[in-house]
Formats: C-alpha cells, sequence, structure tokens
C-alpha cells in the first residue's frame, strides 16, 4: 500500500502552515527578546528536522549525517565572510552549493544501501566531516571555530531577522511539503515499502535515492546558513554528530512522516535543552536517556516510518 | 610526496594501529553478525574499558590487573545494557540501532563525570617499556607486544569460532536461529554470551589502546568510526573480514597521517567507497 503518512487528508498544507505562521507570527510580540532568539533558533532547526524527516519518513532512511551537512553550510558562509571578507549574499550561495555537494558525496555512499547499513554509513562520513573541521585548523581554525562577522545590516535586527526566518523556513517547509507529494515524493514513498518492487517496475531506485539524498541537502543547507547568521559562530560541535543525533531526534517526536511535526519536535527538544542547561550540564546524559526512552516506549505514532521499516527486514 | 616517504617505522605503526582496531572492531562485528546488532555504544564501551583500565592499573600498579578488570567491568556493562535496555526492542533493528547511540551518549556523559576531561594515559608495564632494534629501527617494544596481542586475539577468535563446540553454537546462530532453537540449543544464553564477549573485547582494547592512543573524552567517538569502517570493508560478522578491514584502514590511516595529517580520516574513504560501490555487504559479508 501507498501510506503517504497520516496529513494525507489534509490535501493542502496551507491549513497548517498559516496556523504556524500565527503562532510564530505573534510570538515576538509577547515574549523577551532572549525568548525570541529561542523561537528563532526552533524555527531553523525545524528546517532540519524537516529535511531528515523527508528521508526518514518518505524514503525509509535515517540519517544520521545531516548535522554535518547543515554544519558545512555555516562553515562555508563564516569563512566567506569572515576570513575572505566576501559578500554575504554570495556567501549564501556558496555555502548552500557545498551544502547540496557534501550531500552529493554522502549519497554517493549510501544510496546502494537501506536500514542499519544507512545509518552506519551516514553517522561514519558525518564524524569524518567532524574530524577534518577539528583537525583542518588552518582554515576551520580547529577547536576554537570562526566567529562571523555579523550578519548584513538588512538583517542586523533581531525583530527583522526572527520574521525572515519565519518567512523562509514556513516556504520551504511549504516547498518540502510539495516535494513529498510529488509524483518523485511518492516514489520514494514506494522505495520505502518494497524496493525491489520499485526496481522491477522501471524505477531507477539509486537514483531515486541519490537525488532525494542531495535535495534534502540542500535544505539542511539552508538552515545551516540560516544558523551562521543566528549564531555568528562556528566550530566543530556545529558539524558534531549531537547535531545529526538532535535533528532526527526532533523529526521523530514531531513525528516521523510528518514534515510539519518537526516544529513540535524542534520545539520540544530546544526548550527542552534550555530548560535543562539552566540546572545542570548534563544534557548529552538526557538527551541520551530520551533516546532510550523513545526508543523503548514510543507509541507506534510517533516512531511511524522508522518501525515499519524497520520490522520489514535485516 | 610518494609512498616512498613510508618507512619500516610507520609500517609497523600502522600494524601495531591494525591490530588494536582489531581488537575492538572483532568484537563490534561479532555483536553485528550474530545479535544483528548494531552497537554504537561500542566506541564508549572502549573509552570506559581504558578508564577502568587507568583506574585499576594506577590503584593497584598492576598493569595485568587493569586489563583484567576492564575486561570484567565491560562485560558486565555489556549485559546490563543488553539485559536492561536492548532487550525490550528486541527484533526491531532500526530501534536497537538508535538505542544503543542514547546508551553512548548516556555512558560517554557518565565517564565525564567521573573521569572529568583530562587526558589520561594508561601506564605501561616496566617489561614493556623501552624500545627494541629491529631491521635498523628502534621500536617501542609496548606496540610490537599489541601486535603480538592482536595476533593472539585473532587466532583465539578463530579458534573458538571454529574449532569449538561453543563455536559451532554461535555459528548455528548466525545462520539460522530459529532452526538452532529447534534442535534444542539455548540461543538465547548464545546470544547473552557473545555480547559479552564482544563487550569484553572493546574493554580489553579500552586498556590496551589507552596506553598509547591516551584516552580523553571524544577517543570513543574515533574508534567508533574506525570499527564501522572496518566492518563496512571487510563485512559484518566476519572474523577475516575484520582482520582484512582492519589491516586496511590501520595501513591507510598511518599513512594518510604522514602524507597529509589534516585528511588523514579522508583517507579511509576510499576502501570504503570502492566496495560500498562493488560488494555493499563487504569483502566477507553473506548477502542477508
Amino acid at each position: 500500500m501507498m501510506a503517504m503518512g497520516p496529513l494525507s487528508i489534509w490535501r493542502s498544507p496551507l491549513i497548517f502552515l498559516a496556523i504556524l505562521a500565527a503562532i510564530f507570527g505573534v510570538l515576538p510580540l509577547l515574549i523577551s527578546q532572549y525568548r525570541m532568539s529561542i523561537a528563532n533558533e526552533i524555527l531553523i532547526f525545524a528546517l532540519l528536522a524537516m529535511s531528515i524527516d523527508v528521508l526518514a519518513g518518505y524514503a525509509g532512511r535515517t540519517s544520521l549525517g545531516h548535522g554535518a551537512i547543515f554544519g558545512t553550510a555555516t562553515y562555508v558562509i563564516i569563512y566567506w565572510t569572515a576570513n575572505l571578507g566576501g559578500s554575504p549574499w554570495i556567501g549564501c550561495l556558496l555555502a548552500i552549493a557545498a551544502a547540496v555537494l557534501m550531500a552529493a558525496a554522502f549519497a554517493l555512499f549510501a544510496m546502494r544501501v537501506s536500514g542499519v547499513y544507512f545509518v552506519l554509513i551516514t553517522l561514519a562520513l558525518g564524524m569524518i566531516v567532524w574530524g577534518v573541521c577539528l583537525r583542518w585548523s588552518n582554515v576551520t581554525g580547529g577547536e576554537n571555530g570562526i566567529r562571523g562577522s555579523g550578519r548584513p545590516d538588512i538583517i542586523a535586527d533581531p525583530f527583522v531577522f526572527y520574521y525572515v526566518t519565519l518567512a523562509v523556513v514556513l516556504f520551504f517547509a511549504f516547498v518540502i511539503w510539495r516535494f513529498v507529494h510529488s509524483p518523485f515524493g511518492l516514489s520514494l514513498c514506494g522505495i520505502r515499502d518494497s524496493e525491489s518492487r520499485m526496481r522491477s517496475l522501471g524505477y531507477g531506485t539509486t537514483l531515486h535515492m541519490f537525488l532525494a539524498f542531495t535535495i534534502t541537502g540542500f535544505f539542511s543547507g539552508i538552515a545551516g546558513v540560516l544558523y551562521a547568521f543566528f549564531n555568528n559562530f562556528v566550530s566543530p560541535s556545529t558539524v558534531e554528530l549531537s547535531q545529526s543525533v538532535e535533528g532526527l531526534l526532533m523529526a521523530i517526536v514531531g513525528g516521523v512522516g510528518t514534515i510539519f511535526g518537526a516544529f513540535l519536535g524542534s520545539a520540544a527538544i530546544i526548550l527542552l535543552e534550555n530548560v535543562v542547561s539552566q540546572y545542570t550540564a548534563r544534557w548529552p546524559m538526557v538527551l541520551g536517556f530520551m533516546f532510550i526512552g523513545i526508543m523503548i516506549f514510543a507509541p507506534q505514532g510517533i516512531l511511524g516510518a522508522l518501525k515499519r521499516q524497520a520490522t520489514r527486514k535485516l | 610526496m610518494t609512498l616512498a616517504g613510508i618507512n619500516l617505522l610507520q609500517i609497523l605503526n600502522g600494524l601495531t594501529f591494525a591490530a588494536l582496531l582489531f581488537i575492538v572492531a572483532s568484537g563490534f562485528t561479532l555483536i553485528f553478525g550474530l545479535l544483528r546488532i548494531v552497537n554504537l555504544a561500542h566506541g564508549a564501551l572502549y573509552l570506559f574499558g581504558g578508564y577502568i583500565g587507568y583506574t585499576v592499573s594506577s590503584v593497584t600498579s598492576s598493569f595485568t590487573a587493569g586489563i583484567f578488570a576492564s575486561i570484567i567491568a565491560v562485560a558486565l556493562l555489556g549485559l546490563l545494557i543488553d539485559q536492561g535496555l536492548v532487550r525490550f526492542v528486541r527484533g526491531f533493528v532500526l530501534r536497537e540501532v538508535l538505542l544503543t547511540l542514547g546508551v553512548a551518549y548516556v555512558l560517554d556523559d557518565i565517564a565525564l563525570v567521573i573521569w572529568g576531561g583530562d587526558t589520561f594515559s594508561v601506564d605501561v608495564p616496566t617489561l614493556l617499556q623501552g624500545a627494541v632494534h629491529i631491521g635498523g629501527v628502534f621500536y617501542p617494544k609496548y606496540r610490537l607486544f599489541v601486535l603480538g596481542l592482536g595476533i593472539v586475539v585473532f587466532l583465539a577468535l578463530w579458534l573458538l569460532l571454529n574449532r569449538t563446540r561453543l563455536g559451532a553454537l554461535i555459528r548455528a546462530g548466525v545462520d539460522d536461529p530459529e532452526m538452532a532453537e529447534a534442535v534444542g540449543v539455548n540461543i538465547r544464553r548464545v546470544f547473552l554470551g557473545t555480547s559479552m564477549l564482544g563487550a569484553s573485547l572493546a574493554g580489553l582494547g579500552g586498556t590496551i589502546g589507552g596506553a598509547f592512543l591516551t584516552l580523553y573524552p571524544t577517543a570513543d567517538w574515533e574508534i567508533l568510526v574506525f570499527s564501522l569502517a572496518i566492518v563496512i570493508i571487510g563485512g559484518s560478522g566476519s572474523l577475516v573480514g575484520a582482520a582484512v578491514g582492519a589491516l586496511l584502514v590501520g595501513m591507510l590511516d598511518t599513512v594518510g597521517q604522514v602524507l597529509f595529517p589534516q585528511f588523514a580520516y579522508f583517507v579511509i574513504f576510499g576502501p570504503m567507497a570502492a566496495i560500498l560501490a562493488f560488494r555493499p555487504m563487504g569483502l566477507f559479508g553473506r548477502a542477508t
């Protein structure tokens, strides 16, 4: 059966986008500037989580490498603007291009495999990116990272930047929604449900996976650029595994294969991280226990496609 | 720069590093092959083993005590993870993988609480200190010991798997767990034993590696990536595959460190890419 995810009854995503726009649109009027920056971060990571959800929920592939793709874009734009003094707008293009290229490189490794092997390969590739960022210190600044040169004047104001982020993220949420409900997205669902059947129907499943992975890299790259403007600093922790792990956790918490659930997941994880960090430095432990807890107790709804994929083979 | 820059010293470095990687990755591949569990906490078990080995060998000033302590403690930790957590998601491969990822985070953070963020090095016993003269170079005795230990572990595991009743049970479990169970094998106990054996190899690797690679908070992830590369290259569950993979990765990493130190990590990409393109199940892996 062509399972299209729980949202298939809603033919139009505009209702959800309107609700999200309303909620996130009025937030800055109600909360402090510090909290607004948290909301800003939630939006950025929602985009990362959505890009992971395209693969997890529709192509049935769980990636642990998208944090590294996201961080690649952040590194490129900050290096371009701060170290080379380039224009931030060209930097955006370069950063997104770098993320897409990185995703394409990942895809060459990962396009033929599924299940556990896909997790392992994306994990290993992401770790390699992290290792290079850590050791290539004359370019990446090693552990010290690189401080950015600030946002361009036009989006320097936090309010303006918040609304720009909101507009960009909602726009790409719509694009991603259209993408997964396009014929291409439906054939991804077909590959998820039975790759051999799709292949015997004449679909180039490997090429489909390559393109799907690369396209999700594009979305992660945009999130990475927004994060560069938001954080104005990049270090190996931007590309580290935790970034991918948190992104995946957001997608899972929000509901795999729901796309817009990513906003919920992102909000839950980032708010929790902020609360936990006020009391203790043990966030990694909390993150780990959350992962364990969700994997053991999570209701079927939250696991969604992950479970469907897991029960199938291997 | 060319390969001419590689001398005997680097070859020995590569071989000894490969021996350590084999010890760690053989445990990883055993668990992967038999239990179908990709234990992403394997690196964390390595680091835990190393820290425990460090603490015990400093307190008792006995390297041997440190090794045994790390083997036993990590085997028990493996048992605890398997029976306490993985049990609840048994059969759901993806949930298992992500669960062990969560376990890795928890163990990492516990290690950070107990041992802090400093770098430790396990003390080498006097017997293995100093260097020996071979082929025109002076080479640390300890690293030769690691090389020897790697070979011993390989032979021991090979004999265990191929020449003992337990090995036959394990191989039966790999091939067809249900059939093995149907002919009266208590497959659960075999699984449990394998999972503890695999974990204890990580613990052993931690203490051994802790003496020449040092132990620090992210060391576990680096070892995990090497183990992943080895299993991807060698194929899951194959001992020979793990040995060949470890040799390839160990040598390539050492060559890479010499030729382009900043991108040494990249070098293990090459064989991984070639193997994934032509043999997605690894050199010695079997299609399932």
